[in-house]
């Protein structure tokens, strides 16, 4: 088999992932063997102050954590926009700069309008 | 590993490899061992107490005990959660934590995988590590790990968004972004090193400190540990994991924080270079430079991680509504405006250095 040069610098990476998947496992499956296994009602019930849990914990939350990651990936889209920019800047390149300015500066309106709307605020 | 399959054919090649990860591996694991106990030791001091000072001399073999003690107790799981997904959020938590090291040089050319877009691989890694938290809060089918999960994810993308603009501004000054390429544009003693170089030192110092601030939270440390604020939400999303599943979780943390620690060592303070100049200048023979150069990145991490432990001994937690303030009003657009500053800044300053040999010639008639 003939390896390429993306191969190759990849395969490391996922030979990492493979021995930190085998180190992992094979530490949950050392405590399966040697600790002692007794469940009992008590011990495998889900965690409350003193009484059994009522219903399920799959509960409604508040829609401010919903919002929170919604503005995450407007934001975390942004920065991954800006990692290929950089070459360009670092080219002396004026214009790739100013086109920039002109996307930060319509995320920024928008950034303004959801700090005015309050969706930042937690009481 | 290309080097060892050009130079041992694509067999013994690839078993290097295998060796260089699961050295990186080992030594990954026995340094978070003496860590978590220099956590606990600088915690201790701070309070005049000993620390743990019982397992071996000054207690140095207390986290080898600690791993021992972890593995002989009982793997609970709790009647009503997801099984799969249970045992599946810790080891998903640890193999993340451990995949970001792949590209992390811990030394000249000592690398697993020196990939040209190195840090977009760790901002892709260290984005995607919320996941194990979010399924293990959801899998344990319990209100405090559920609440906990939430606040744990909505923290840490919060300081992501900060994290990822800092970063930005080194890669502006930088112009790559392979990791080695970022410490070797430091090498000339402390004053290139990005948090002081001058004159961008205005604008990358308070960075530095912003991106110190936001390691602390993305990684849930004290002053921003509220998913485990014990007197709110017990432990957070840990509270139904035991035993060895706990034990990645916290792996996994730490593993986090000492990433963030070397991640702040190479990007501000030099990577592995000394503060008096390019590691390479030492009176060093040449199979030494790695060697010395891993000291000094080692070292660097230690002092980053002695700034961690010192955060958590002396300042108290912070609250919810603080901390999203804080993270979204007062660090993002500060972030932003450092960018397009040091983006004007470098942009200029190449086109100059550009258009100055240019019109020299045209002023020579050459």
């Amino acid at each position: 088999m003939e390896l390429s040069g993306l191969w190759l610098e990849y395969l490391p990476v996922l030979i990492l992932l493979a021995l930190a998947a085998a180190i992992g496992a094979g530490f949950m499956a050392a405590a399966w063997v040697l600790a002692p296994k007794d469940p009992n009602k008590e011990k495998i019930s889900a965690y409350e102050c003193g009484f059994n849990a009522f219903d399920d914990a799959r509960m409604k939350f508040d829609v401010r954590f919903y919002l929170v990651s919604i503005l995450f990936i407007i934001f975390d889209l942004e920065v991954a926009f800006l990692f290929p920019w950089i070459f360009e800047v670092n080219e002396g390149n004026i214009f790739a700069f100013w086109s920039m300015m002109v996307f930060l500066g319509v995320l920024t309106i928008g950034f303004v309008y959801e700090w005015r709307k309050g969706a930042l605020e937690w009481e | 590993m290309a080097g060892f399959v050009a130079e041992f054919g694509v067999l013994w090649g690839t078993l290097l490899a295998v060796a260089q990860v699961l050295a990186v591996m080992v030594m990954l694991l026995l340094t978070l061992a003496f860590i978590l106990l220099f956590d606990r030791k600088v915690w201790a001091a701070v309070q005049m107490r000993k620390g743990p000072n019982v397992v071996g001399p000054f207690g140095l073999l207390q986290s080898f005990a600690d791993f021992f003690k972890f593995v002989f107790k009982e793997i609970v799981i709790p009647a009503g959660a997801n099984k799969t997904v249970f045992i599946l959020a810790p080891l998903m938590t640890l193999v993340l934590a451990f995949a970001a090291w792949a590209v992390v040089p811990i030394a000249p050319g000592w690398v697993i995988s020196d990939l040209n877009v190195g840090i977009l691989y760790l901002f892709a890694i260290s984005s995607l590590g919320v996941y194990g938290i979010i399924m293990g809060g959801w899998a344990s089918n319990s209100k405090y790990p559920f609440l906990g999960s939430l606040r744990s994810a909505a923290q840490m993308v919060s300081y992501e968004v900060s994290i990822g603009f800092v970063i930005i501004t080194v890669l502006l000054l930088v112009g790559s972004m392979n990791l080695t390429a970022i410490v070797s544009n430091q090498a000339d003693g402390v004053w290139a090193w990005h948090a002081f170089a001058w004159p961008t030192v205005f604008v990358m110092f308070p960075m530095f400190v912003i991106f110190f601030i936001s390691a602390l939270a993305e990684t849930n440390r004290p002053p921003f540990d509220l998913p485990e604020a014990e007197s709110e939400l017990v432990a957070g999303y840990q509270v139904e994991y035991s035993s060895t599943p706990y034990l990645l979780f916290m792996i996994g943390e730490y593993l986090n924080i000492v990433l963030m620690c070397a991640m702040i060592a190479i990007l501000f303070l030099g990577g592995w270079h000394p503060p008096w100049g390019p590691i390479e200048s030492a009176p060093l023979p040449g199979w030494a430079v790695p060697i010395a150069g891993f000291l000094v990145l080692y070292a660097k991490i230690w002092f980053v991680f002695f700034l961690f432990a010192m955060v958590k001994a002396i300042v108290p937690r912070y609250r919810y509504d603080q901390l999203m303030r804080l993270g979204w009003k007062v660090f993002l657009p500060t972030a932003l405006a450092a960018v397009i500053a040091v983006g004007a800044y470098r942009v200029h300053e190449v086109a100059a250095a550009r258009a100055a040999p240019a019109a020299i010639m045209e002023m020579t008639g050459g």
